[in-house]
């Protein structure tokens, strides 16, 4: 397979159309009938569809339309319904949550109840797909792995939209639904709680992140560089190990001492991957609920080092007395 | 099949990704100016291009020699409210270089009615009057910010009627009616001078420049201890602190340590400055400018009929120190300047 040894891919992954396995009796079968795309082939199999929806999957896609116009609309009407400024400025508009003076009242549907009724339809759609992917994988015989994997995904989302805003009294603590406006809560977030950086669980998740990233460049530089021996193939050579396991175990030995398998590699991708939101969600989760100003919360853990102050600055408002 | 497509597709995303680069990024090279402890990010960058262009736009012009001679301008001309005191010859020359600094175009008769000095009839007059006493007031109260530079009518002017820089109050956020979401006063491309085009909050004066909402924001305790300050607060602080960044040209290191934004004894002491600026802006937008919403035309006013209110920009204009600490003031005793 000569083909494989190139970054990218130079082969078209093309095999007669197939439906595949039966479909478990149910109301729904699988739409579209299947065919071959060439720019599909480039990066993946050529054939696209069938489709298997379902109940689930109906259901997801429809809650999530409901919250995609819910946010779009409004965002559209922010732009007094202009389509050429709803296309230019789409990545600065938002909808916003409830300002903080509504606690976890329900307000008024034009002061925040829209960001309420998008947030409850968009977690409705994410967690019906959560079941999807589960039910699809138990059809087909397979393990659970990527639907849990999705799960810790909803899991940051739920802490930084529900949870932690539930905790912290007011739906105001809640990121807004926008490109640019989210980030800037990001930063905001981290303003107002003293340096996100220093919280630990935030470091994990940077880790596992980054680690991720690593683990991901890692693993596919070793099969498609021991594909020519047949490493393409890690299922079989998981259980029946030969020469391309045997080349990449040896590459990484030598290469820092440590060698993962062709079974366990997968195992490290998918719980750093899965750690990502879990250890991200908790850092979140614990901000202003159980620590104030993570720089401050550092010092007193030792965490942050101490500079000399640049020069004798004090507070000029402490030292007048005047209220900032 | 087409073997070369991938490579096609990947090379016009490398010349899409150059475009990009090319026409988004400043161009090398960036001066690096460390301020504070080696590893701490304490650096000031400057661009030399852009710090070209600052200085060609933000030079002082040449001021007409002092003269002190004569008596006092109240007993020669009528109706002089303010600066009485000062020789004719001082009061004389301040008016010609006024005139130079506001309105070269239209000179005396700007403010003044031709053939009679003394008459209040032009609002214009009014105003600079009152603008008179404010500049006083800047140079001789709130030496905590100017320093020894002070500011003369020129700083913010610039040979302008109205100072380009000036900022009028936005929508109250979450007002209006309607079904869909109100105007948070957010969340739309910001103007560059107060939020470098974010979709930050982009009136972030009238909460903290004129009326006294607090901009601290930051926990003050490692856990919580009662603060109540909000994420939706810090946006607004966060918006302002873009624009004293615009306004001066300058990173947010040029006032913090970015790795503890709120904590003083990590600051510079440029923090100290812009502190105080805080309160003399407020003084000047309510104490200064808004008495004179009425006098104002109201095709000077703003949208919402308020007058032009001043911050950092309006004297800085991108400077870190408005027309590069040239001390126009020193040469002006009359406006309280400093001595040099």
């Amino acid at each position: 397979m000569p083909e494989y040894q190139n970054i990218f891919t130079r082969v078209q992954v093309r095999g007669p159309l197939h439906a595949g396995v039966p479909v478990a009796k149910g109301p729904w079968m699988r739409e579209g009938k299947p065919f071959f795309l060439h720019i599909a082939g480039e990066i993946g199999n050529a054939q696209v569809g069938p489709l298997y929806l379902g109940t689930l999957g109906v259901a997801s896609l429809v809650f999530g339309f409901i919250a995609i116009e819910i946010i779009g609309l409004n965002m559209w009407a922010s732009v007094n319904w202009s389509p050429i400024l709803f296309i230019r400025d789409l990545p600065w508009l938002a909808l916003e949550p409830p300002a903080p003076s509504y606690g976890l009242h329900i307000p008024p549907l034009n002061q925040g109840g829209w960001w309420l009724m998008a947030g409850f339809f968009l977690t409705t759609s994410m967690v019906l797909w959560f079941f999807r992917v589960y039910r699809r994988a138990r059809q087909l015989g397979l393990g659970t792995h990527t639907a849990w994997a999705w799960a810790a995904a909803i899991w940051l989302y739920f802490v930084l939209g529900f949870l932690r805003p539930l905790l912290m009294g007011s739906w105001g603590e809640a990121p807004p639904f926008g490109i640019f406006p989210h980030l800037d809560w990001t930063v905001a977030f981290s303003l107002r709680y003293g340096n996100l950086y220093y919280d630990p669980f935030h470091m994990l998740s940077i880790v596992f992140l980054y680690g991720s990233v690593l683990l991901f460049a890692m693993h596919a530089g070793t099969i498609m560089a021991v594909s020519r021996f047949g490493g393409d193939k890690e299922v079989e050579q998981s259980v029946d190990r030969g020469t391309a396991s045997e080349r990449a175990a040896l590459f990484w030995r030598w290469t820092m001492g440590f060698n993962a398998t062709m079974e366990s590699i997968h195992r490290w991708a998918w719980w750093f991957a899965v750690l990502t939101p879990l250890t991200g969600g908790i850092g979140i989760l614990l901000t202003g609920t159980v620590t104030d100003d993570w720089f401050l919360w550092a010092v007193k853990h030792g965490v942050a080092p101490h500079y000399m102050p640049i020069a004798p600055i004090v507070d000029p408002a402490g030292a007048q007395g005047v209220n900032p | 099949m087409r073997p070369n497509s991938i490579s096609l597709v990947a090379l016009a995303g490398a010349f899409l990704m150059a475009i990009i680069a090319v026409l988004t990024f400043t161009r090398p090279p960036v001066d690096v100016i460390a301020t504070g402890n080696p590893g701490t990010g304490m650096q000031l960058l400057y661009n030399p291009a852009k710090v070209t262009a600052a200085l060609a736009g933000n030079q002082a012009p040449p001021v007409l020699p002092q003269i002190d001679a004569g008596p006092a301008a109240s007993t020669v001309y009528k109706n002089v409210q303010v600066l009485g005191n000062i020789s004719t010859g001082a009061f004389t020359r301040l008016m010609v270089s006024m005139a130079a600094w506001v309105a070269p175009q239209q000179g005396c008769n700007y403010c003044h009615v031709a053939g009679n000095f003394a008459s209040d009839a032009k609002y214009t007059k009014v105003i600079a009057r009152r603008m008179l006493q404010m500049t006083i007031a800047v140079n001789t109260n709130y030496k905590n910010h100017v320093g020894n530079v002070g500011v003369t009518c020129y700083t913010c002017h610039r040979g302008q009627n109205i100072p380009s820089q000036v900022w009028f109050t936005g929508i109250t956020p979450g007002s209006g009616g309607g079904l869909a979401e109100s105007n948070m006063g957010k969340n739309l491309p910001g103007p560059y001078i107060v939020t470098d085009g974010s979709s930050l909050p982009s009136d972030p004066f009238t909460p903290f420049l004129l009326n006294n909402d607090q901009i601290r924001v930051t926990g003050a305790t490692a856990l919580p201890t009662g603060d109540r300050q909000s994420i939706k607060q810090t946006d607004w602080t966060y918006a302002l602190m873009m624009h004293y960044s615009t306004a001066l040209g300058v990173g947010c290191e040029f006032c913090h340590n970015s790795r503890a934004f709120n904590d003083w004894t990590q600051s510079t002491p440029q923090r100290v400055t812009a502190y105080y600026a805080e309160g003399m802006l407020r003084d000047l937008n309510r104490n200064y400018m808004v008495p004179l919403t009425g006098t104002f035309p109201a095709a000077q006013l703003g949208p919402r009929g308020d007058v032009a209110k001043i911050n950092c920009a309006t004297c800085h204009q991108g400077v870190y120190k408005p027309l590069f600490g040239a001390a126009m003031a020193s040469q002006f005793p009359a406006l309280g300047g400093a001595p040099p």
